[in-house]
């Protein structure tokens, strides 16, 4: 009898992986190009809010551009956990980049007193919103860029406010799944409490993402990572998928297109900018 | 008799196994006892492959030098043999195969392969391709005693469209750059390929080239490329063996070991390969402007009239 080794399917239902040194040596020199080389802008301001994609984004800034030219903004609600101020803390100890606390309390219910009905996701978007105001404002002061924090993962299912999380005009892990920052953020020395908690949005007391989604990050990965290389539900449901996630993730995913694009134009001449009239960003 | 063409093969997944064999040199009758009980494995580990590929010189070694001639088939003869022996082996049960062996074309030898299909103890001949570039360097001499392949055709199964390429022919690549172009999905290399070259990390450098050559190919093309590599050592030059399944993304699914004798499964998925064709669309790019290319006067081909000098 011959040794047979016959072919796995394990990896298929496993989220996708990094080498996370390449990774990090990319990322780092993606930020020294995009701020120094393109924009001549020495500093970084990044939204600090104690999860761990923005504390790997603190972590690849503090290493292209020196920790004293990171600015780091926690911005807690009255109602947001200590334990988020605290887990930004020990990023920002294990740095030694700056740190600035500016409460939005004042902000969103000055506009939310006008509006008492407004539901949780409403009240959500408005904190979300004025947290970009603060970083950019912020950004003016310091004569800094706001550097974006947001995953591919939560990109893709839609999982973030528009014109709020995804506004920085740059982004080193937009293109990492959750599963890839975790990855990311082991191989930096990311605290181990931001690593190992759950990953929440803190908007509302004991939410979680993994709730709110009704899916895994690791399972949503997994399915994600392959609906984009074109496979179809029901070829996923046979290589070891539940039909619910192939569906709720692909409803989101359908569902969602928008959000990762610039407001929809009319087109009325043939001068249209970025139809007719096409110029690239770094152009 | 028309070719079995199932137009539903692109969904129909393809199982798939790969005999790493390591002959008893020359002995032919011997090597295909032992190949029926390899058959008879095959057949027992349910369910049982569509496609079985062997390497080139599978059953009789590489290296034969003047032996070439007393060891050579006419290829009508070898298929004969492959069918017989897994219908001793699998009685009536369906499959194809592939495999390496030197052809005898009334008096004219070859470095060849032959695909067979095996049905209820009939059989059909396929394919016979030639090999095309015979090494004749080195620890090489294959044109010293064998013939030089003419045409580089690509064939229908019930798979959908393939091509066989033997060993160096894919060391080119304009070779499966040629199948791809005409047609394959699935590129089929026995090979007998001997080891040298100690300075890599982690396997020997003529592993590590092929690898690269694999995967680089199967990736240009979008082809599923299944390599049969032969086993054993012939006078102390070591066959690597390293049998492997590269998917269409240009990356190994499964892969023997350089040493022994082994058996690698894989199931395809032939939908993979419209997938990575969409997603790198280099073959559909290269149809467009492969004829500029082959027209360029500069290229040193036979242009009828005016190559023949008048």
């Amino acid at each position: 009898m011959l040794p047979v080794i016959e072919a796995g399917t394990g990896p298929f239902t496993q989220p996708p992986t990094i080498n996370p040194a390449v990774t990090a040596d990319w990322l780092v020199a993606f930020l020294q190009d995009e701020m120094r080389a393109r924009r001549s802008v020495a500093k970084a301001v990044i939204g600090l809010s104690g999860g761990v994609d923005s504390a790997v984004t603190a972590f690849l800034c503090a290493r292209a551009l020196g920790p004293e030219n990171v600015h780091a903004i926690r911005m807690p609600y009255k109602h947001s956990s200590p334990a988020s101020l605290a887990d930004a803390q020990l990023v920002t100890d294990a740095l030694g980049i700056h740190q600035h606390t500016v409460e939005i309390t004042g902000a969103v219910d000055g506009y939310l007193q006008l509006e008492p009905e407004a539901d949780a996701r409403r009240r959500g978007n408005v904190m979300a919103r004025v947290r970009m105001v603060v970083l950019f404002d912020q950004s003016a002061k310091y004569a800094a860029l706001p550097v974006g924090t947001g995953n591919k993962t939560e990109r893709l299912l839609g999982y973030f406010t528009w014109h709020a999380d995804d506004t920085p005009p740059i982004n080193p892990i937009g293109d990492l799944y959750k599963s890839q920052v975790w990855e990311l953020a082991r191989y930096l020395g990311v605290p181990r409490e931001l690593i190992e908690k759950a990953p929440s949005a803190d908007l509302e007391a004991d939410q979680t993402d993994e709730s709110d989604l009704g899916i895994t990050y690791a399972r949503a990965d997994a399915i994600l990572s392959h609906m984009l290389e074109g496979y179809s539900n029901e070829q996923l449901a046979e290589r070891g998928f539940t039909e619910h996630d192939v569906r709720l993730v692909r409803r989101r995913l359908d569902g969602t297109h928008w959000k990762r694009h610039l407001p929809t134009t009319a087109m009325l001449t043939n001068t249209a900018i970025n139809e007719f009239y096409l110029r690239p960003v770094d152009f | 008799m028309e070719p079995p063409v199932n137009l539903d093969h692109r969904a129909a997944p393809l199982r798939v196994a790969i005999v790493q064999s390591k002959p008893r040199k020359g002995r032919y009758e011997e090597n295909l006892r032992e190949l029926g009980e390899v058959f008879a494995q095959l057949t027992a580990a349910q369910p049982a492959p569509d496609l079985v590929i062997l390497p080139e010189a599978a059953l009789t070694g590489y290296f034969l030098e003047g032996a070439v001639y007393e060891l050579a088939l006419d290829a009508r003869r070898f298929a004969a043999d492959l069918a017989r022996t897994w219908h001793e082996a699998a009685g009536g049960a369906t499959v194809d195969i592939a495999c390496g062996f030197f052809e005898n074309a009334g008096g004219t030898y070859y470095n060849s392969a032959v695909y067979v299909e095996v049905e209820h103890g009939k059989h059909c001949v396929r394919h016979v391709h030639r090999k095309m570039f015979l090494p004749t360097y080195g620890v090489f001499d294959e044109e010293r005693f064998l013939s030089r392949g003419r045409r580089l055709q690509t064939f229908e199964t019930r798979f959908g469209t393939m091509a066989l390429l033997i060993c160096e022919d894919v060391w080119h690549a304009i070779m499966p750059t040629i199948a791809a172009v005409k047609g394959a999905r699935v590129l089929i290399v026995p090979s007998a390929a001997p080891g040298r070259g100690i300075e890599e990390d982690d396997e020997l450098g003529s592993i590590a080239r092929w690898r690269e050559i694999l995967h680089a190919t199967a990736a240009e093309h979008g082809v599923y490329l299944l390599y049969a590599g032969l086993a054993g050592f012939e006078g102390g030059k070591g066959m690597t063996g390293s049998s492997r399944v590269v998917g269409p993304r240009g990356r190994t699914i499964v892969q023997a070991p350089a040493l022994g004798a082994h058996i690698v499964r894989a199931t395809l998925d032939m939908r993979e390969i419209d997938l990575a064709r969409a997603t790198l669309p280099l073959l559909g790019d290269l149809g467009a402007v492969l004829p500029d290319l082959l027209l360029d006067e500069e290229l040193p081909l036979p242009r009828g009239l005016h190559a023949s000098g008048h």
